[in-house]
């Protein structure tokens, strides 16, 4: 069986900032903003699942961290076709850098134990750093390919994945065990399978079950799982804030330049006397 | 605890501009903190990697070289990075933030346990007063970038942990050469020392890189078009008029997005930061994002159909109208001049 890990974030949506979402303070007012699957994350479930229909025998995993309400990815990942879903959520984790976010995720892939890939977005879009997964892959000991864009071959113990880079395409090949970052380039995910959403829509994790959120259908196993800090057997100082070797020391709002306009219509006459100003400035 | 900076190597054979870039950075830093540069060169058939490198100031050059070592490929240029910063232990060290750069500094940092922070656009050195323990931390790197899609901007230190790392974007950093007296060494290191064969267990199958066409960093007129344009056709105005007036042709990202023009046209926070002494704004609402690359031009000037639209606050110029209809205008009176 092949073993496949898929890497998860539940981001807000800082790409539709509102002017509500800023404080008066110039920080960001989280609650204002929409909380949505990471984009690059549904690309790699993609490449993930894509996998499994090519492939017998494939377990895809989806898992996060994050708070309690993280699980919503979760449950949108089995709604699109993964087999099964970790929340891995903890205080403890709380303030983590990429470098802490690594360390936390490796432990739970470790604990799944015996992964032959682990496939995550290339950058989560509040943070945009493209870090954690090559951090992952360094702490788990094995390659990393960045920027996929397309599997071009997979058997059961390798894979051939061309990567998009700056100017240009490269093809390589590598033996399982690895971890696979994937670019937007690559294809979309497919969507929810009306089946899997009437399946999983109770599927919830412990800490939702007890907050009475949700009403779980126990009987057909449909606990996500959920893992702390002390099932991961880490060491306090290595997760969270404590565990993170950067610091935040200040938010500025952003400050742009203004300046005084002159406006000009659109008439032949005005652009001309325009083009002749700047003509004799030498500016054209 | 000197500087230390990973030079990128191009297809032509040649450190990458945005490498040359952070060593101009790297110089000035390494004045203020009173340390020396260094360099990290790794590749094959590097021709006069001197005399490319000296202008900007670099004290030590560590040279691997290899045939194994072009292209890059992460584990072998990851293991030789990783055990050459365990044995110099520098203060700092400065990565491009390209695909090779965000590949590899990050599998550093993890192995080197130690801070990284991603897409600088700023580096200054300051000191840092702990809240709680009252710590003074003196003389530590301010890594300073955009966060949460460029609406704030978060300066970042790593007070305990070295080397202080990051990665900076190509065309932030001013390229400067200085005048510098002492003589620069180059290491040569003996590279069987850093690799060994499980750094190639990735196979390079395919391998097709084009050289670098597009060049807006260093144009002096810039004619940019945003999601306004409308369409890759009409970006075709936009060519006209950049050939015209010996400009390139820049994009916003929604551009880009869209597809009217290439990604290496980007401006602005997440591509490239450009100060040409023109710039024509076609159909740019002035997204944050956007502004923060290109805000420092020396005159703007903003076609937009909207007179609310807050790229004109910062336009020199603001032509009210549709640049589809303005800019065979322009074409129209410019050539008229140079009759």
């Amino acid at each position: 069986m092949i073993k496949i890990v898929v890497l998860i974030k539940q981001v807000p949506d800082t790409r539709n900032i509102g002017k509500d979402a800023m404080k008066s303070d110039g920080t960001v007012n989280r609650a204002e903003l929409p909380a949505i699957f990471n984009p690059e994350d549904l690309n790699a479930l993609e490449v993930a699942l894509s996998i499994k229909d090519i492939v017998p025998n494939v377990e895809v995993t989806a898992i996060t961290m994050g708070p309690v309400r993280a699980a919503e990815v979760l449950r949108e990942a089995l709604y699109r076709g993964a087999d099964q879903a970790v929340l891995v959520t903890d205080r403890k984790f709380a303030g983590a850098d990429t470098l802490a976010t690594s360390h936390t995720l490796s432990l739970a892939i470790k604990k799944i134990g015996n992964v032959d890939l682990v496939i995550g977005g290339r950058q989560a879009i509040d943070g945009d750093t493209a870090q954690v997964g090559p951090q992952i892959a360094e702490k788990l000991n094995i390659p990393q390919i960045t920027y996929a864009e397309e599997i071009v071959e997979v058997s059961e113990n390798k894979i051939r994945i061309k990567r998009r880079l700056e100017r240009g395409i490269e093809v390589v090949e590598v033996l399982f065990p690895c971890l696979i970052t994937v670019h937007s380039s690559a294809a979309p995910c497919r969507f929810k399978n009306a089946k899997r959403v009437m399946k999983y829509k109770k599927a919830c994790t412990i800490s939702e079950l007890q907050d009475d959120k949700k009403e779980s259908d126990t009987d057909n196993n449909l606990i996500i799982e959920e893992w702390n800090a002390a099932d991961l057997e880490a060491y306090p100082d290595s997760l969270g804030l404590a565990g993170s070797p950067t610091k935040v020391k200040k938010i500025d709002n952003v400050v742009l330049l203004q300046k005084e306009s002159r406006i000009i219509t659109s008439s032949e006459k005005e652009i001309q006397s325009l083009i002749q100003e700047l003509s004799k400035e030498h500016i054209l | 605890m000197n500087i230390f900076v990973y030079c990128e190597i191009t297809e032509e054979g040649t450190i990458a501009e945005v490498s040359l870039e952070l060593l101009s950075k790297g110089r000035k830093l390494a004045n203020q903190l009173n340390v020396k540069l260094e360099a990290v060169v790794i590749g094959n058939n590097m021709m006069n990697i001197e005399k490319q490198l000296f202008p900007y100031g670099v004290d030590v050059v560590y040279f691997a070289e290899s045939e194994k070592l072009f292209p890059y490929s992460t584990l072998p240029h990851f293991s030789i990075v990783s055990k050459l910063f365990e044995e110099k232990k520098p203060q700092i060290a400065l990565f491009g933030a390209t695909s090779v750069g965000r590949d590899l500094a990050p599998r550093v940092a993890s192995r080197l346990r130690c801070g990284l922070t991603a897409d600088c656009t700023a580096l200054e050195i300051g000191e840092h007063i702990d809240s709680k323990t009252g710590t003074v931390y003196t003389n530590l790197l301010y890594q300073i970038r955009p966060a949460f899609g460029g609406n704030i901007i978060a300066t970042i230190i790593n007070p305990e942990t070295r080397p202080q790392m990051a990665t900076v974007r190509e065309g932030v950093m001013l390229k400067e050469t200085v005048t510098h007296d002492d003589k620069a060494v180059v290491v040569k290191l003996r590279v069987e020392d850093y690799i060994s064969d499980d750094d190639f267990v990735v196979k390079m199958i395919v391998r097709e890189i084009e050289a670098k066409k597009i060049n807006i960093k260093n144009a002096q007129i810039i004619v940019s078009g945003g999601y306004g344009m409308g369409s890759k056709e009409n970006f075709s105005k936009l060519h006209e008029l950049a050939a015209q007036i010996g400009g390139e042709v820049g994009a916003t990202r929604a551009a880009v997005d869209a597809g009217f023009a290439e990604h290496e046209r980007q401006i602005g926070q997440t591509g490239v930061t450009v100060r040409p002494k023109l710039y024509i704004a076609c159909g740019i609402s002035g997204a944050v994002q956007h502004r923060s690359g290109m805000e420092e031009s020396a005159l703007i000037i903003s076609i937009n159909i909207d007179p609310n639209a807050s790229i004109n606050t910062i336009a020199d110029y603001t032509i009210i109208g549709d640049a589809n209809d303005v800019l065979p205008k322009m074409l129209k009176a410019i050539k008229s001049i140079n009759h």
